[in-house]
């Protein structure tokens, strides 16, 4: 049996400071999430009509397709109102679902003062050692059209 | 742009053949020159443009650099990642001043 070794790379830290209190700022982030995620990042093969972050610990992240259709991102992993969410996240590097790449995405609200809230995001991306970098590779749905789709997002 | 560097780095033949050598595992830059009819110095080069495509990851080991594939592009998908984040919180931060206005409005 071959030996699993997870590749973790260094997280994708940020820091935002919004205007507003930190039970809102939470409330935008979590409740709103359909209002402010960009609608060019979905995951599904049709268009996304809504993005939901179910509201409790072990709660699910999805879309919901233009066709009624759904498509699973992740869990919530930590529900603490007002102060942290921590969401999983399987992604790979051609945007689509995969169980083998374990992403997490920690948010922090820090209250700075009753009106001004610093929102902390730390994103911790790990993969088992998997041999599908070949296949990513070398397949026609691989890099060629993970760049397409990456022209797509980027230009829109 | 990561992903375009990361095509564009294998499209050379000989990048393309390097980048094979480290499917069966980690390798020195000694290893897989003694492989190819390219020198030392070549295949340094070629290590360091699939290294910055996201392709390959390098770790030193004593004196010695020893280069592995970086499985799924996890370089490329964390650059990608890090200007995605900045883009989708700037969205949230105009969605929080989008709501304080409806709740002055009120």
């Amino acid at each position: 049996m071959r030996t699993q070794t997870m590749i973790r790379v260094s997280p994708v830290k940020k820091s935002i400071r919004v205007n507003a209190s930190q039970t809102r700022a939470f409330e935008v982030f979590t409740a709103r999430f359909d209002a402010w995620w960009p609608k060019s990042h979905h995951i599904g093969q049709t268009a996304m009509k809504e993005a939901i972050i179910e509201p409790r610990q072990g709660g699910r992240w999805y879309e919901k397709g233009e066709d009624g259709s759904e498509c699973q991102w992740g869990t919530v992993l930590a529900w603490e109102p007002s102060q942290r969410v921590v969401l999983s996240w399987h992604i790979n590097s051609k945007f689509q679902y995969d169980e083998s790449v374990a992403s997490e995405v920690e948010v922090r609200f820090i209250a700075e003062s009753a009106a001004v809230t610093r929102v902390e995001l730390e994103h911790r991306i790990e993969s088992v050692d998997a041999e599908d970098i070949r296949a990513a590779v070398d397949s026609p749905g691989g890099w060629s059209s993970l760049l397409e789709h990456y022209r797509d997002v980027a230009s829109s | 742009m990561t992903y375009g560097n990361a095509l564009a780095a294998l499209a050379d033949p000989t990048r393309r053949k390097v980048f094979e050598r480290l499917k069966a595992g980690p390798k020195s830059v000694g290893r897989i020159a003694a492989t190819l009819p390219v020198s030392r110095p070549a295949v340094s080069q070629h290590l360091k443009i699939l290294k910055e495509a996201g392709l390959v990851r390098e770790e030193a080991k004593g004196t010695r650099r020893i280069y592995r594939i970086d499985p799924k592009g996890l370089g490329a998908l964390r650059g990608w990642l890090d200007q995605f984040w900045d883009r989708a919180l700037e969205a949230f931060r105009a969605e929080v001043d989008a709501d304080t206005k409806r709740k002055e409005n009120q």
